[in-house]
């Protein structure tokens, strides 16, 4: 690297020859010094390259600060060139030696008066860049001529400076009132200054969310749309990316706007063109669907986005990004266009996933026999990840379009035949899904999935494969030689397809219980007794349990009908969506996250929103479009992606991504039920047959002594196996983990110990009290407490201790925020004085009426604030989520 | 916006780094090395994200140029402008390589610091830097005011793209119509899917400030006239129309009136440039029509037959003619006859090459091959890639028509007839694929 930056000056075309090759293979000392002689020499020509010869080590990272005084001599120059270099490296490392730069600042001030538009316009640009507090004091009024300076050149350049200079003080920049003046350059005659100023301002407004700094009217509007046709293709980006910021007043407005950017459709380059769809796709939510205008709107910009996928590769990439997000908010734009997503072989694989997966959203009964040839081709392809997708994504039209589904397995089966290890894997990975969505309808196909079972060496798949033996255990001849030939090697699998095994061969019980019952006691051992994982383990307990309380129960829990899953995927959540649409050109479009999760700082914190459409209330969809209106109002389950397949075998997402808060679980009565088979009659339970066959069980409930870390999701699915559970534990994701956080372990030792039936009033389940506040902690006062629900009221219970020498009085409970909005309804009833070593009990009713703030774990009631200046420490309450499940069902 | 650039050469080292923005600190540099230019894999996606730092890149040849920001830019104009850069550098240096960036990399670093400032794009078209930026240093010292106040509104102004006072003894014009033909056929010879993307290239030698105006066999303008004017005329001509999917025109074309009333009218750039780009798919002929037949015989020998037939005018000749059939990797011998032209099997690249010349339409040639293979375990099948085809046309396949391009200059003493106007049209083929 050091070489070429001698190379350089050698070999450049212009100047006089160098021949100073000799400096760059001296050490390093040596050479600074020399480069120091050269700046200071006589000869202009000398010099020039000298600097040329610093600028290039600059380049490489070498250090040459100590050059500085040296440098900043040769800035006071007629050469424009030899200045712009100085300047080059005045703004490198100014910062880094502040005082020596303000040397600088006599040659800035002085070249802000040249006549020389050029010149004025360079000192003024440079001087923004040297972000030196001093240098900045004197920026100040050379600046404020040259935004009024007759040559728009300059005038352009001063624009931004005001962005630069308030990226380095706010606060100056208002005080000198810049900013009005960059608003006045709105109205500016040159458009280039207008687009520069309208950059410079939405910059400035972006960290003052609420300054109004951008006062968008109609008139400033107008301006915009004026100077959108006469400036440069740069400049039409900044104004375009504005104009989305606005809101228009009425339809009509919004409609003449549109019809404004809708030119901007046709110009080469690709980011005008999707800034004005970003424009013109925020716009038309205000226009009335009936509109013919609207129509036409719909129609023009299919063309558009089209070419698109013509430019580079590149742009190709974030077009796809941007369409991909445009099929999900409007269908119908593209839906005749499926032709042009088909992959190139040629093309990028980042090109060729991203139009596979627009190929899947656009797919359609109409078009579905073009999209299966294609998939099919694809998946003969090398890129492994891309044959994945393709394989995938068959399944996906399977599920999509019902018509289509028999084409699709009889496609998969034919892949499935090539026997590649990879296809074959993903193949029934899918095939799992797409049983789950037709239901007796493609089993014949399960002996070809069999045959290629000793080939699956993919958690994924295995765990797959697994269900789908479990699931038709009674159609399977051999399925429990099949099942067994995985418990062999039981410790190797992963958590993934040790969990499916465990469930299948239980499902393989119930559905014939005389041939297997060795079986299931030797993988229920194993999960329970061998195991180190506590989700494997204690899903182990809950089927034992269950198999020797009530097999009919257990069959019903177990063997329950699965909701079907539904047919759209991976769609991305509509408030997001809606934002992102926003967003259409930017990087958050390209990422699929909003700019919060991923740019620091005050900017782009502010979340976008679509403005409402007019007249038709929320609806987006147009009526011809019914798989959009799957989009906003039944939000989909979606199929997760790999690594989540239990949740996916269960399918629990039944509730909206954008619940957030504590809303109840839709369905109800189901859940009781389901809690009473934990809770209710337990006391009443015979003995447990299978316990007399292994000696240890006994003992093991209260061997856990650690509060297992469990996983929602993954107990809640194979646990229930049914809806009903399903939805209990699954539904509100939000309050799942509460219910099975750390201390509800002593609440599962209940339920496992025979003898000691807790109370079980009212039907309700809680657990009991374990100490919140330990004495140590809170100057002697002990609280333990837990949550009930008594009569219908959720009651706080606490014990309070006085373990210290003084006599404690005036107690008083205040709670922060939660995720339940509980509040106290009334104060708290102590009405004794506490003498040393007395307890008190206590029962708080409490009300869900209170302020709601999401916490993590969410079941964390930071609680109250017990007047004995103490505070409870975040309290992990876990039973609240049972009381307020019961609650909300009555 | 965009906060630093950087251009790296193949091993990852700096050739030009400009930092613009002072969130972006040194390190960014080197971690785009890191992660991007020394990864192991291959790159997935032309944006990475590496600890909240956006870099966007393009290769050209083996020189990676990157742009680095912290904000939620625009991405697609990101990427617009690292094209721009190229096109800039192109037109000053010529080819983007090393030794070139090394040599000219005061320039570059000029060119950076005029056409992005803090990071927004400014003027970047070559014919208007080329005023105030050239290699023989600035000539601002040497410039009247009336020079510089030109050359600074010409930056700024509507016209940036053109400067005023251009004299030519002849005034000239020449257009090229350009067209890439796309196909994807199936094995049986159904149309998967095919499009043509045209450019039309102009290149401008006039004087003044002309004022121009392009018309083609648009479908929409033809029948519009159609309706007004003669109908013997709107018919004869209305066959010939095409319909055009979208087009994309340069900056200098007015759209709002091509918005309006389709027509398009500009004031050119002097010398050569895009003057539109169009996309079409209806009625597009195609101008060779391939058959492949691969049979395989046994495990260790396939048999591949391929027929091209041209389907156009018998009087046109198309050239630069190359087949290209693939081959498995297993291949150990082939075997080539074919009547016309050359074939060979090209070991490195998995495939046999056949080449002719020149094919005048409406004729048909045919190759056949065996291939011996070697036996493998492999289990995977052979993928059995697509046919392609590259050839060279005189004609448009879309069927455009240049039907005029009238020049007005008000200002100077010659007319639209003094001016000598030059059409040519070339046919190219794109991907022009036939599954086998």
């Amino acid at each position: 690297m050091q070489e070429w930056a001698n190379q350089l000056c050698e070999n450049r075309q212009f100047g006089s020859k160098m021949t100073d090759s000799k400096y760059f293979t001296t050490t390093k000392k040596g050479e600074i010094f020399e480069l120091k002689a050269e700046l200071n020499s006589d000869k202009k020509e000398k010099k020039k390259e000298a600097v040329k010869k610093v600028i290039a080590s600059m380049t490489v990272g070498k250090d040459v600060s100590a050059l500085f005084p040296d440098v900043v001599n040769c800035m006071q120059t007629d050469n424009l060139e030899l200045k712009k270099l100085v300047y080059l490296y005045l703004m490198n490392y100014a910062k880094s030696q502040p005082d020596m730069a303000i040397m600088a600042v006599n040659t800035f001030v002085k070249d802000c008066e040249d006549p020389n538009p050029l010149i004025r316009a360079l000192a003024v640009r440079t001087m923004g860049c040297i972000r030196v507090d001093k240098i900045t004091e004197y920026l100040c009024e050379p600046l404020r001529k040259c935004l009024k300076d007759e040559d728009p050149y300059v005038r352009k350049t001063a624009a931004v400076c005001v962005a630069k200079l308030h990226d380095i003080n706010a606060q100056l920049v208002e005080d000198q009132g810049f900013l009005d003046t960059l608003k006045d350059l709105i109205s500016d005659s040159n458009p280039m200054v207008v687009a520069n100023a309208v950059a410079a301002l939405s910059e400035i407004a972006e960290s003052h969310p609420n300054s109004n700094l951008l006062d968008l009217n109609p008139q400033t509007i107008n301006k915009l749309l004026t100077a959108l046709n006469e400036c440069t293709e740069w400049g039409q980006i900044f104004i375009l990316d504005c104009l989305a910021n606005y809101t228009p007043r009425d339809d009509r407005e919004s409609q003449s706007i549109c019809e404004r950017v809708t030119p901007r459709l046709s110009h080469a380059n690709s980011a005008v063109v999707l800034s004005a769809v970003k424009v013109l796709m925020k716009f038309m939510e205000m226009l009335p669907k009936d509109l013919d205008y609207y129509g036409t709107l719909l129609k023009k910009l299919a063309p558009p986005l089209v070419t698109l996928l013509s430019a580079e590769p590149e742009l190709q990439y974030v077009a796809l990004r941007n369409i991909n997000l445009i099929v999900q908010r409007r269908p119908e734009i593209l839906k005749h266009e499926m032709k042009v997503f088909f992959v190139k072989y040629n093309d990028p694989i980042y090109v060729k996933l991203e139009k596979l997966d627009i190929m899947i959203r656009l797919a359609s009964q109409a078009n579905i026999a073009q999209v299966l040839a294609e998939l099919k081709e694809y998946a003969t392809e090398v890129d492994v990840d891309f044959v994945r997708k393709a394989v995938r994504a068959i399944g996906r039209c399977a599920i999509k379009v019902e018509q289509s589904a028999e084409r699709c397995v009889s496609t998969l089966l034919d892949l499935i035949q090539t026997k590649v290890n990879y296809v074959v894997q993903e193949a029934i990975v899918v095939i799992k899904d797409i049983f789950r969505k037709y239901p007796n309808k493609y089993e014949s196909v399960i002996a070809t999935l069999c045959e290629n079972l000793d080939s699956l060496d993919e958690p994924e798949a295995r765990a797959a494969m697994i269900w789908i033996v479990g699931e038709y255990a009674e159609r399977i001849d051999n399925a429990d030689e099949l099942l067994e030939s995985f418990l062999e090697g039981f410790h190797d699998e992963s958590t993934q397809v040790q969990l499916q095994l465990l469930t299948a061969i239980v499902k393989l019980f119930l559905k014939k219980p005389t041939e297997t019952q060795e079986l299931v006691q030797q993988v229920l051992s194993l999960a329970t007794q061998d195991s180190d994982n506590p989700d494997l383990r204690d899903r182990g307990y809950i089927y034992w349990r269950l198999l020797s309380t009530d097999p009919v129960a257990a069959k019903e829990v177990v063997l329950a009908e699965k909701p079907l899953i539904s047919e759209e995927t991976d769609l991305i959540e509509p408030t997001l969506l809606e934002e992102l649409i926003c967003h259409i050109g930017t990087l958050a479009s390209v990422y699929h996250k909003p700019p919060s999760a991923f740019v620091e700082g005050s900017r782009g914190v502010q979340h976008k929103r679509l403005p409402g459409s007019a007249g038709s209330g929320e609806s987006v969809e147009s009526p011809d479009t019914s798989s959009a209106a799957g989009l906003s109002e039944a939000p989909p389950a979606v199929i997760p992606s790999q690594g989540d397949l239990l949740g996916d075998l269960l399918n629990l997402d039944l509730t909206p991504p954008a619940t957030t808060g504590p809303t109840p679980p839709p369905s109800s009565g189901m859940q009781l039920g389901a809690m009473d088979l934990l809770g209710g009659g337990l006391d009443s339970l015979p003995p447990i047959p299978l316990r007399t066959d292994t000696p240890q069980s006994p003992q093991l409930p209260h061997q856990s002594p650690s509060p297992p870390d469990y996983s929602p999701t993954e107990l809640g699915g194979d646990l229930g196996g049914s809806p009903a559970m399903g939805a209990a534990f699954g539904a509100p994701p939000a309050v799942m983990p509460a219910s099975f956080n750390a201390p509800v372990s002593g609440g599962l030792d209940d339920l496992f110990d025979l003898g000691g039936g807790v109370g079980m009033t009212m039907g309700a389940y809680s657990p009991p009290k374990t100490i919140w506040l330990p004495a140590m902690k809170a100057k002697g006062l002990e609280i333990s407490g837990t949550f009930a629900r008594r009569a219908g009221v959720i009651q706080m219970e606490m014990t309070l201790s006085n373990k210290a020498m003084s006599v404690m009085t005036d107690f008083a409970i205040q709670f922060n925020r939660n995720s339940f909005g509980l509040a106290p309804a009334g104060p708290l009833q102590v009405l004794t004085p506490l003498n040393p070593n007395q307890s008190i009990e206590v029962a708080l009713p409490l009300s869900t009426v209170g302020p709601v703030m999401k916490m993590e774990p969410l079941s964390n009631l930071q609680s109250g604030r017990v007047h004995w200046e103490a505070t409870l420490p975040a309290c992990c309450l876990p039973a609240p989520v049972l009381v307020l499940i019961v609650d909300s069902v009555s | 916006m965009i906060g630093g650039l950087f251009i790296y050469n193949h091993k990852g080292e700096v050739l030009i780094s400009r930092v613009y923005r002072d969130d972006i600190g040194r390190n960014a540099v080197d971690a785009f090395r890191v992660n991007v230019i020394h990864a192991r894999q291959q790159v997935r996606s032309p944006v990475t994200n590496i600890a909240r730092t956006s870099f966007f890149h393009v290769k050209r040849s083996n020189i990676w140029l990157a742009a680095v920001t912290k904000q939620n830019v625009n991405a697609a104009m990101v990427f617009e402008f690292l094209y721009k850069m190229c096109d800039v550098m192109t037109a000053y240096f010529g080819k983007i390589s090393e030794e070139n960036i090394k040599n000219n990399f005061v320039l570059i670093y000029e060119l950076l610091d005029e056409i992005l400032d803090f990071g927004y794009p400014q003027n970047s078209e070559t014919g208007a830097l080329k005023t105030f930026i050239t290699q023989q240093g600035i000539k601002g010292q040497h410039q009247t005011k009336e020079e510089q106040s030109q050359i600074t509104s010409q930056v700024t102004g509507q016209i940036g793209w053109r400067r005023e006072g251009i004299k030519y003894r002849r005034n000239e014009l020449f257009l090229d119509v350009l067209e890439s033909v796309n196909l994807l056929m199936s094995p049986q010879g159904q149309v998967l899917s095919a499009h043509v993307s045209g450019r039309v290239v102009m290149k401008s030698y006039l004087s003044g400030m002309p004022e121009c105006k392009f018309g083609m066999n648009d479908k929409i303008v033809i029948d519009k006239q159609g309706k007004g004017g003669a109908t013997d005329e709107a018919g004869k001509s209305g066959k010939q129309s095409i319909a055009i999917d979208d087009c994309t025109f340069h900056q200098c074309v007015r759209l709002s009136k091509f918005d309006s009333e389709r027509s398009i009218s500009f004031i050119p750039p002097d010398g050569e440039y895009e003057l539109m780009r169009y996309r079409t798919t209806k009625d597009i002929i195609l101008p060779f029509r391939v058959i492949p037949l691969v049979r395989e015989v046994g495990r260790t020998k396939l048999e591949v037959k391929v027929v091209i037939k041209s389907n156009f005018k018998p009087s046109l000749l198309a050239q630069k003619i190359e087949v290209r059939i693939p081959t498995p990797l297993n291949t150990s011998g082939v075997q080539v006859i074919c009547m016309k032209g050359k074939a060979k099997y090209k070991a490195s690249e998995n495939a046999i090459v056949w080449k002719i010349k020149r094919m005048a339409g409406m004729k048909e040639s045919q190759i056949s091959a065996e291939i011996e293979l070697l036996p493998t375990n492999d289990k995977k099948k052979w993928a059995r890639p697509p046919i392609s085809m590259n050839f060279e046309v005189p004609f448009a396949p879309s069927g455009l028509k240049v039907r005029y391009l009238k020049v007005f200059e008000s200002k100077l003493n010659y007319s639209d007839h003094d001016v000598i106007k030059w059409v040519r049209y070339i046919g190219r083929s794109g991907i022009y694929e036939t599954r086998c």
